[in-house]
């Protein structure tokens, strides 16, 4: 099977350039795998992994134009000659390896933590079902970055849209009915950039590799605005 | 040319970011000390992450339940190897841990009453062997993933210090062996960093990348273990390596035991419940050795399933699609993806996977690292701790039960923390950095940078070492393990484990690397990697060859049962010469009476 991978070494490559690898698929074969046996031919080619199973959300990458968990994306399911390059619109440190530092600096900015200030109960805050249920599709967000990366409002003003990740956390801990600070989140989020830079192109529900929705969560923070100021 | 490093200080230094990591680094940044947090991946990758089924306390929210009732079972589940002194503290602080977590934001799965779900899992019973028991608190089956996420989320807002890509190549200790921080590489670019620190808490977690076939992540490669072997720290019990029953048949990824938990259950070829056979009350959650051992049986004697008859069947179909969909969302997700396969319409198959050391860096139960100091006592190794998977306090045992994991890093992490909060108070000043203990730091890694000198002819039959790489020796050193350390054990294989693996140990020495570059070259870390796996390895097949009895995970072909007159007591590998010690197990609790050995039938 014939890849094309991104390379970049800072140390030896005025520019960056794509080089060709033909790699022995196998049954059941992800594209981590490929990778791996890419580094097999030549160790000094990078890219994050872990886990392996789409959970630790370490192996990002754009394959064939789209963001992808490469653990858990069959080669099978890939055109062939697959291209594969950084997550697009991030600093490269070195090949398929980015700079993912205003990613996490967005992720912090909206206080991704439960806020509960009433005196705590000596055992569980407790919590019905129902209330439980509405923070399914959102904390399941493993930090790939997959979605944050496709998005273009995230490309233009990476410094003052928070982006779509960012969003669907701080839309966690808005649906959480323990957390109880959730008009100064909203007025955290108010003004035209951290939330409303967000045009409802959906790149990053299409993307998603756990399957959420961040446009769902951002259309939910908004619909709390709007009614917050009524 | 050492003073040339950079340097920083900060008061604790906590190698690792996973549940035990993060939870130390709460209690001490929440207590206003300067906490570093040295990770190789970001926190969030760490491998807690990937913990599915739950964490055990018994809160009894579901069935009746006690602490005590937890402790005999962990007790048992050990196979009477853990310590109960441990064992106790940790079933008693079970209860606030999760409470606690609760509170920091993890989203649990809630009953009716608005309470922490809770699900049946594997060798926990009420009543001291009773009925089976419901005390492992799940969110979903991503419970790892919410605790991760809980603990990184309150460190961001507690301001601990984070060095994210940061590798740490070894612990610097002084000649008195106070522990004295670490040498460090930033991974992007390729340079060192010297943290010193009042305390050194390794919290590095497990080692299943040893193994071919593995739940483990590619990070798990028992990096903390092997650092504490070089700074002259022994391991403890590594024979026992836990083989879960239920990984996705040749893929080794997870699938959790709240399967079994939620009502799934084992089939062999002729479409039997064989557990039956091998455990006639618990059945399908017996704990989990008996359970591999019962899977590799069946295969053994030709009762698997498939073309080749090489894995056994767990099926699930018959819970329904609501209780699927709520309660094991992920492994439906993963059986899709990796057996290609919808749980919910067909069974998944599995085969026992390399999953959890109960084995580790000794501990007591403050997490701090203990050492022999001669007649069979034992002395503190001034400010060094480890908690975790790394670490054994011990409370595993011989074989550790489903949902213990995570109750274990946190437990030991918080109590780690609380120690090193009192332990500064009284040694408040950083000790002057010990110079040879930092000029060995460095060699280690500049061996790495350098061509090793040709060692003259005639010594081994091992390779040359331009025609082998890093990959291609850590593959044939994970077959070796696989094959010589796996569920079922003889004297013959052991040995020649052994043997094989010094080998293998001899050609590492003479490995170089072709990428000298230094701006994030994995292949050196590879490398480093593979010098820790080694490490461990070793450690795990000549304290399995050392064992003369079958114990928990330990299964000896020559030794078939159990020997308490000679065999209870805890092994110590020293990297020094590969020699084996042996402690006592402590087999007295804190408040109440010890549980003494017995028959472990389930």
């Amino acid at each position: 099977m014939k890849f094309r991978v991104y390379r970049y070494n800072p140390e030896t490559d005025q520019n960056p350039y794509m080089q060709g690898f033909v790699v022995e698929a196998s049954r059941g074969m992800m594209l981590r795998d490929a990778l791996l046996a890419i580094q097999d031919q030549d160790e000094s080619f990078a890219f994050r992994h872990s886990c392996g199973e789409g959970v630790c959300g370490s192996d990002g990458v754009n394959v064939n134009g789209v963001n992808k968990l490469a653990c858990v994306t069959p080669v099978a399911e890939l055109r062939e000659t697959v291209v594969v390059r950084p997550l697009p619109g991030r600093p490269v440190i070195r090949d398929l390896v980015v700079d993912m530092s205003q990613f996490f600096t967005q992720y912090k900015r909206v206080e991704p933590w439960l806020k509960h200030r009433d005196p705590l109960p000596e055992q569980e805050i407790t919590q019905t079902p129902e209330a439980r249920d509405k923070l399914d599709g959102l904390y399941e967000c493993n930090l790939c970055g997959c979605c944050s990366t496709a998005c273009p409002s995230f490309w233009w003003n990476p410094e003052k849209f928070l982006g779509p990740q960012a969003l669907l956390t701080a839309c966690r801990f808005l649906e959480d009915s323990r957390d109880q600070a959730a008009e100064e989140r909203l007025d955290a989020l108010a003004g035209p950039y951290k939330l409303f830079r967000c045009h409802s192109i959906m790149n990053c529900v299409e993307v998603c590799p756990k399957g959420l929705n961040p446009t769902k969560a951002i259309g939910q923070i908004r619909a709390r605005m709007l009614k917050g100021s009524l | 040319m050492d003073m040339t490093l950079p340097r920083r200080r900060f008061d604790t230094l906590i190698i690792g970011a996973g549940g035990a990591g993060l939870n130390a680094a709460l209690q001490l940044a929440d207590s206003g000390l300067r906490v570093a947090v040295v990770s190789k991946v970001f926190p969030t990758r760490s491998h807690t992450v990937a913990a599915q089924g739950g964490v055990n306390a018994a809160l009894a929210n579901v069935l009746p339940d006690s602490w005590h009732w937890h402790m005999y079972d962990t007790v048992k589940g050990s196979d009477f190897l853990g310590d109960q002194d441990a064992i106790e503290f940790m079933c008693r602080e079970a209860i606030p841990t999760v409470y606690e977590l609760e509170h920091a934001g993890v989203p649990f799965s809630r009953l009716d009453n608005g309470k922490i779900y809770q699900r049946a899992f594997g060798g926990q019973n009420q009543d001291f062997g009773g009925p089976q028991a419901a005390r492992t608190c799940a969110a979903a089956d991503r419970t790892g993933h919410a605790v991760l996420h809980a603990l990184y989320q309150q460190n961001i807002r507690a301001k601990t210090h984070f060095f994210d890509e940061y590798f740490a190549i070894d612990l610097l200790r002084d000649e008195e062996g106070v522990a004295l921080g670490a040498l460090v590489l930033e991974i992007e670019s390729g340079d060192t960093l010297v943290i010193e620190a009042k305390t050194t808490l390794i919290a590095t977690g497990g080692c299943g990348q040893v193994f071919r076939t593995t739940s483990n992540a590619r990070i798990n490669t028992g990096d903390g273990m092997a650092m504490a072997l070089r700074a002259g720290i022994p391991l403890q019990d590594m024979e026992f390596f836990q083989f879960h029953p239920t990984g996705i048949a040749g893929k080794g990824k997870l699938i959790t035991e709240a399967v079994r938990g939620e009502g799934g259950y084992l089939i062999n070829g002729n479409g039997e419940r064989f557990m039956e056979r091998y455990a006639p009350t618990a059945r399908d959650l017996a704990s989990r050795d008996l359970v591999a051992r019962a899977i590799v049986t069946e295969i053994n004697e030709g009762r698997g399933c498939g073309i080749n008859k090489d894995y056994v069947l767990l099926r699930v179909d018959h819970l329904g699609e609501e209780i699927i969909a709520k309660r094991l969302p992920g492994i439906r997700e993963s059986a899709r993806i990796f057996a290609g396969l919808d749980p919910a319409l067909e069974p998944i198959p599995v085969f026992p996977t390399a999953h959890y050391s109960m084995g580790g860096i000794p501990t007591d139960r403050f997490g701090r690292v203990v050492v022999p100091a001669g007649e069979g006592a034992e002395e503190v190794v001034p400010g060094l701790y480890a908690a975790g998977e790394c670490a054994c306090a011990s409370v595993h045992g011989a074989n550790r039960l489903g949902g213990n994991s995570l109750l274990d890093i946190l437990v030991f992490g918080r109590a780690a923390g609380k120690d090193i909060i009192d332990y500064i108070k009284e040694n408040p000043h950083h000790r002057p950095l010990s110079e040879p203990s930092l000029e060995r730091a460095v060699a280690h890694l500049d061996r790495w940078d350098h061509q090793p000198e040709k060692k003259p002819a005639g010594k081994g039959k091992a390779k040359p070492a331009a025609e082998s790489s890093v990959r291609e020796l850590r593959e044939e050193f994970r077959k070796v393990m696989e094959d010589h350390a796996g569920v079922f054990r003889t004297p013959k294989s052991m040995a020649e484990g052994v043997k094989q693996l010094k080998a293998i140990r001899r050609k590492l020495r003479g490995l170089r690397l072709k990428d000298q570059s230094r701006v994030f070259n994995i292949a050196r870390i590879e490398a480093l990697e593979l010098e820790n796996m080694v490490d461990v390895g070793m450690a795990i097949a000549v304290s399995a060859l050392g064992r003369k009895e079958s114990r928990g995970a330990h299964s000896r072909e020559d030794f078939p049962v159990r020997d308490d007159r000679q065999w209870m007591k805890h092994s110590l590998y020293f990297r020094e010469k590969d020699r084996l010690e042996y402690k006592p197990v402590r087999s007295k609790p804190l408040t109440v009476k010890g549980f003494p050995p017995a028959e472990r039938v389930y």
